[in-house]
């Protein structure tokens, strides 16, 4: 015999349908509503035929696109060194941050003097003293490209951002987990490797991947040391056009690049939510 | 002839509470030793102490007649031949059934990794987890996680096995097939210590009983002495409170 819903059920149903569909015509009225205001905003502005000529010209966003996409490529390379770094560097000092011999307490204070300093010094000042100081030492084995130097005023300061993220991931791990690998007769290195850090990156995913992708953007930042990339090079446009379009060309770039690891991000952060209701607890 | 397993004179304190004071047992080979007493006796230290997890305040551990609570003892090699599971479980959440056990052999024993599997593997057959192998724990009930906690603990070939409340945390069913598991162990010879409330598998299973009360080895016997014919009023409290609360 086949299952025949109660009326009492396919009332409840049909009623739902009613309210879902009448969400969706809210939704849907109030959207066309509030964009038909800003198009009424802005475009009855007095000054916007001349910011639609001098930030939206199709003409110059031609014109600029290929510098502009080979100044992105730059940031490209920077970013993936740069990630490649943070990463390292961000774990080594989290782990350091964690341990208890008091043999090690030297390494405890240094990496926390350290994540206390770069969370709290601006990016951009970093960047400069990193930048211009370093330079004005004059030693001569260490390179003085923008680039180079960029970069590692970058990894300076994401590194302290991502110990951080890694230490809480690290310290969320229940110290049962350690004691049953110590117990197993796993060495200290051994249950950090195989048993606490595996859990501890699984937890920090989501707040991980969210300060790369924030890396990603402020690896434009190394264009105040003169590094030709993808905001050097709409400058350079800029400069000679009096046109502010390959900024914006510059920007809508940035968040092409952006937006594959923020969504990757999302997915896996709505997964992991997924997997913990399934299990009550993770 | 010393016993396996010795445990002489331990004291250990937590700041002014004195948790376990002057405790002595042996444990000889292939025995099984459940250890009884309220919560609060001294029951989880104890065990925790015999597995190094705890400093001792006093005393020493003797494994196969070596101090293996001396000073400067490698605890990890220790460790290493001495099997441990724990109420809650502990499984990895992120190794699959089979990685919770061959991880120790694998790290610790320098056992090869396809050799480890298979020996994994015939373990869980011989205790019917085979077809969860591959799973990862989260899908598993209470109980079959326990059996796995049980089985990675044996996995390594300890000398002693220390279970301490293994079955708190089950409902009655999951209970009988872990107590199924531990009784086969003991078959096989394995030696065991056992911190439990069930007190019916205590009397089946237990070569001797210690009941463990502020701390100290009130009384000891054989299931018969403790259970039939107790000396002191602390333990007969202790059966008549366990006996109204239908464990007995």
């Amino acid at each position: 015999m086949t299952y025949q819903p109660s009326s009492l059920q396919l009332q409840r149903e049909a009623a739902k349908r009613r309210a879902s569909r009448r969400s969706t015509l809210i939704a849907l009225s109030s959207t066309l509503a509030v964009g038909f205001l800003l198009v009424l905003l802005i475009t009855g502005a007095q000054g916007y035929e001349m910011v639609k000529n001098s930030f939206f010209n199709w003409s110059y966003a031609k014109e600029a696109m290929p510098s502009v996409f080979r100044g992105l490529l730059l940031n490209l390379r920077v970013l993936i060194v740069a990630e490649f770094f943070v990463l390292l560097l961000g774990l080594l000092i989290a782990i350091a941050r964690t341990t208890t011999s008091p043999v090690l307490y030297p390494l405890r204070l240094v990496a926390t003097i350290y994540t206390d300093l770069f969370r709290g010094l601006p990016l951009l000042l970093v960047l400069l003293l990193v930048g211009l100081g370093i330079p004005g030492l004059r030693i001569s084995w260490i390179p003085n490209s923008a680039v180079v130097l960029g970069t590692v005023a970058l990894v300076l300061t994401y590194s302290a951002y991502v110990a951080e993220v890694i230490r809480a991931g690290i310290e969320g791990v229940n110290p049962t987990q350690r004691q049953a690998a110590r117990a197993l007769g796993l060495s200290q290195s051994q249950t950090l490797e195989h048993v606490v850090l595996p859990q501890a990156f699984r937890n920090v995913t989501p707040p991980l991947l969210n300060d790369l992708v924030s890396l990603q953007k402020d690896s434009g930042l190394i264009s105040v040391l003169g590094a030709v990339d993808a905001i050097r090079a709409a400058g350079i446009q800029t400069a000679q056009s009096f046109n502010f379009t390959p900024y914006l060309v510059a920007g809508a770039l940035f968040v092409l690049l952006t937006i594959p690891l923020t969504r990757f991000t999302d997915w896996l952060t709505r997964r992991q939510d997924a997997r913990q209701r399934a299990q009550g607890q993770w | 002839m010393s016993a396996l397993f010795e445990v002489k004179n331990i004291r250990k304190s937590f700041g002014e509470n004195l948790v376990l004071d002057d405790v002595s047992i042996d444990f000889p080979a292939q025995s099984a030793t459940v250890i009884i007493g309220a919560s609060g006796s001294g029951k989880s230290t104890l065990m925790r102490c015999m597995n190094l997890l705890e400093e001792l305040n006093d005393g020493q551990i003797n494994l196969d007649g070596a101090d293996i609570s001396a000073y400067g003892t490698d605890i990890d090699t220790v460790r290493g031949q001495i099997g441990s599971v724990f109420q809650a479980f502990n499984l990895f959440p992120h190794l699959s059934v089979v990685d919770n056990i061959t991880l120790a052999p694998r790290l610790v024993h320098g056992v090869k990794k396809d050799v480890a599997d298979k020996n994994a593997r015939e373990l869980l057959k011989r205790f019917g987890l085979l077809e969860k192998a591959d799973e990862f724990p989260n899908l598993l009930s209470g109980g079959q996680q326990q059996r796995v906690a049980i089985i990675r603990a044996v996995a390594t070939n300890p000398k002693i096995l220390l279970l301490d409340e293994v079955t708190s945390a089950l409902d009655p069913v999951l209970i009988a097939e872990v107590l199924t598991l531990i009784a086969e162990l003991k078959e096989e010879g394995m030696t065991m210590v056992i911190a439990t409330h069930e007190m019916g598998f205590a009397k089946k299973i237990a070569d001797s009983v210690v009941f463990l009360h502020k701390g100290r080895v009130h009384e000891s016997g054989t299931p018969d002495q403790i259970f039939g014919s107790p000396q002191t009023q602390e333990l007969k409290d202790f059966l008549s409170a366990l006996h109204q609360a239908g464990r007995l």
